[in-house]
């Protein structure tokens, strides 16, 4: 379907059968699609190798230079040895950390979100639209703006640097998109579906339970990945919120890096930085097409 | 209005269609009815009122009217602070928008593998922008980095290092957004193009009209929802800027890339000044209630419109 509109565009020739010829537009479009490509991916390579390579390596700066003798001990320092000031663990603390905060994190935010959505979708009560309205103006308030009074109100209870206080920080921030996520997801099934389950009898509970949650799958699957990768990568709340026990791993990494003492280490510096991609670069790669849907819906709202 | 809809969940609904107040529907969005209230409501309320007021390490309700805002703008860290996000904002915006448009009307000429460019596109958004900040670091670091790897090859009087100056820092600052964020610009603009019907084309090409003016005149004012959502993930992503600048420069060299949510976060945090910092946060509120009064104006001129040529 998309094909034929592109063709149409003058660059692909004639209607038909696809032009075998290459002409120079052709040719300056896959230059212009390579060069951007390079782009994108340089930063990752230089990555990449300069965590393969040794200190010496390192210091002759050739950063695009394959290592001459790679080796996988910076990742092995990364990961165990590498010192955040005084404190000579690696990143394996802060991974623990962030799996700590993000799995619950995720489950909780999606369980909310979800009820929310069908809520809003199938039993609206009156002021429900307020507070769906609310929740849609939220996704647009910088968190900056809010963490304050949060902080005050965490304190009161005593949850301010806990790992249940991020974790309930993740969940109101997560809540806007995906409960617009779900409410949209919702609201595109036919309602005859609701109907039913309505006509034999089920409640709100086990009409969700019974018939909704079975067919959420996809969005399910969506609302995962947006959230792990989003808790993951996040570093603002876990810098606030978590407290000295509970760092995240960006944030320490962040911190490993910054505060070296002596000659730097760049190599694992790299190896620390690819380790804390690694999480939502798998979940990229191997959910493909699936991001992208995640990113679409979250576009929507538009 | 809104007092008449928060009553209304526990008042009887005056029933045109008489029906039962779904409590287990209540009762299962709590949770939203909690955070939404508490937190993008009364919480902006306390931080728009402690801002007015001269709390310190704690916050209290002394009121001393303008002087926070006062002192904000006379400080010359928040003024450098607006500079540079103003400056970085419209840099990122105008070269995200361009670029994004580009890779999408570059992508949607028929491309043989196009499912690897996308890859390659957008995989830097599932990084997290301290990786971003950390990685681009490292390829600006004037030692031993891009700059010295070229003057490595023979051109020696190559000079890239624009993190350790204060002219520069914030370019550095743009292409690492660039790069992490236009893969998405792309992907939505990709969207937009294709939802384009495919008859414009075909007249615009019977009446000679150039590709390029077909793509300006025609196109683009067709995809206006495409980017409108751009350009709205890309303002409140732009007034969010912290962790990018945080992981790249700290806020330096000096204090050449200081940003407002920084200074917030560093007044509330760090230097813990309460007042100032609700006063600097609830500027960082004001852009985003503007975007959306005037998104909401827009959508509601163009309902009326649509509704006047139906």
């Amino acid at each position: 379907m998309t094909a034929e509109a592109l063709d149409a565009t003058g660059f692909a020739g004639p209607h038909g059968a696809k032009p075998k010829q290459l002409s120079w537009g052709r040719v300056g479009i896959y230059a212009f699609l390579v060069i951007a490509a390079l782009f994108f991916l340089v930063p990752l390579y230089v990555m990449l190798v300069t965590s393969l390579k040794s200190m010496p390596e390192v210091r002759e700066a050739h950063i695009f230079n394959l290592p001459r003798e790679p080796t996988i001990q910076p990742w092995i320092d990364a990961m165990f040895n590498a010192c955040t000031g005084r404190n000579c663990t690696g990143l394996s603390p802060g991974f623990w950390n962030s799996v700590k905060i993000t799995v619950p994190s995720v489950i909780v935010s999606i369980i909310i979100a979800s009820i929310n959505g069908y809520a809003l979708s199938f039993w609206k009560y009156k002021g429900a639209e307020f507070f769906f309205n609310l929740l849609v103006f939220g996704a647009f308030v910088p968190y900056q703006v809010v963490i304050y009074p949060i902080i005050i109100g965490m304190s009161k209870v005593h949850l301010f640097g806990t790992l249940p206080g991020i974790i309930i920080v993740h969940t109101i921030f997560g809540m806007p998109l995906l409960t617009i996520l779900f409410r949209n997801f919702y609201s595109s099934l036919p309602i005859e579906i609701f109907k039913a389950a309505r006509i034999d009898g089920a409640g709100f509970w086990q009409t969700f339970f019974k018939v909704m949650l079975p067919m959420s799958v996809p969005i399910t699957v969506v609302a995962v990945i947006l959230q792990v990768t989003g808790i993951w990568n996040d570093f603002l709340f876990g810098l606030v919120f978590a407290g000295t026990e509970n760092i995240p791993m960006t944030l320490q990494l962040n911190n490993m890096v910054k505060t070296t003492q002596g000659t730097i280490q760049y190599d694992v510096n790299m190896a620390a930085t690819m380790l804390t991609a690694l999480v939502p670069l798998i979940i990229y790669f191997v959910s493909g097409k699936w991001f992208v849907r995640g990113i679409a819906a979250g576009a929507v709202k538009g | 209005m809104t007092d008449v809809a928060t009553t209304a969940i526990a008042v009887e609904a005056p029933a045109r269609r008489k029906r039962r107040i779904p409590y287990a529907a209540i009762i299962g969005t709590l949770p939203m009815i909690i955070v939404s209230f508490s937190v993008f409501f009364v919480a902006i309320i306390f931080v728009v009122i402690w801002s007015f007021t001269n709390s310190g390490m704690f916050p209290g309700f002394n009121f001393v009217g303008l002087a926070q805002y006062t002192r904000l703008w006379s400080t010359s860290l928040w003024q450098v602070a607006v500079n540079n996000i103003w400056f970085f904002g419209v840099m990122s915006l105008c070269v995200n928008l361009v670029f994004g448009f580009l890779l999408a009307v570059f992508m949607d000429q028929n491309i043989k593998h196009e499912s690897v460019f996308r890859t390659i596109f957008l995989y830097p958004f599932s990084m997290s922008l301290v990786v971003t900040g950390l990685a681009w670091q490292w390829i600006l670091d004037p030692n031993l980095g891009l700059q010295e790897s070229i003057r490595n090859l023979g051109w020696t009087d190559f000079a890239l290092a624009p993190l350790v100056h204060r002219e520069t820092a914030i370019y550095g600052l743009v292409v690492a957004g660039i790069w992490q964020g236009s893969g998405v610009t792309m992907a939505i603009m990709l969207a937009g193009l294709r939802g384009v019907d495919q008859e414009v084309w075909k007249a615009a090409k019977i009446d000679g009209i150039p590709t390029w003016r077909t793509y300006l005149f025609i196109v683009i004012p067709m995809m206006r929802g495409a980017l409108g959502t751009v350009l709205l993930l890309q303002l409140t992503g732009i007034v969010r800027t912290f962790d990018l600048v945080y992981a790249m420069t700290s806020g330096g060299p000096g204090i050449a890339t200081q940003m407002p949510a920084m200074y917030v976060i560093s007044f509330i945090t760090v230097r813990l000044n309460v007042g100032q910092g609700m006063a600097a946060a609830t500027m960082l509120l004001l852009p985003i209630a503007l975007i959306l009064i005037i998104r909401a104006i827009v959508t509601t001129v163009q309902a009326r419109r649509r509704g006047i040529n139906a």
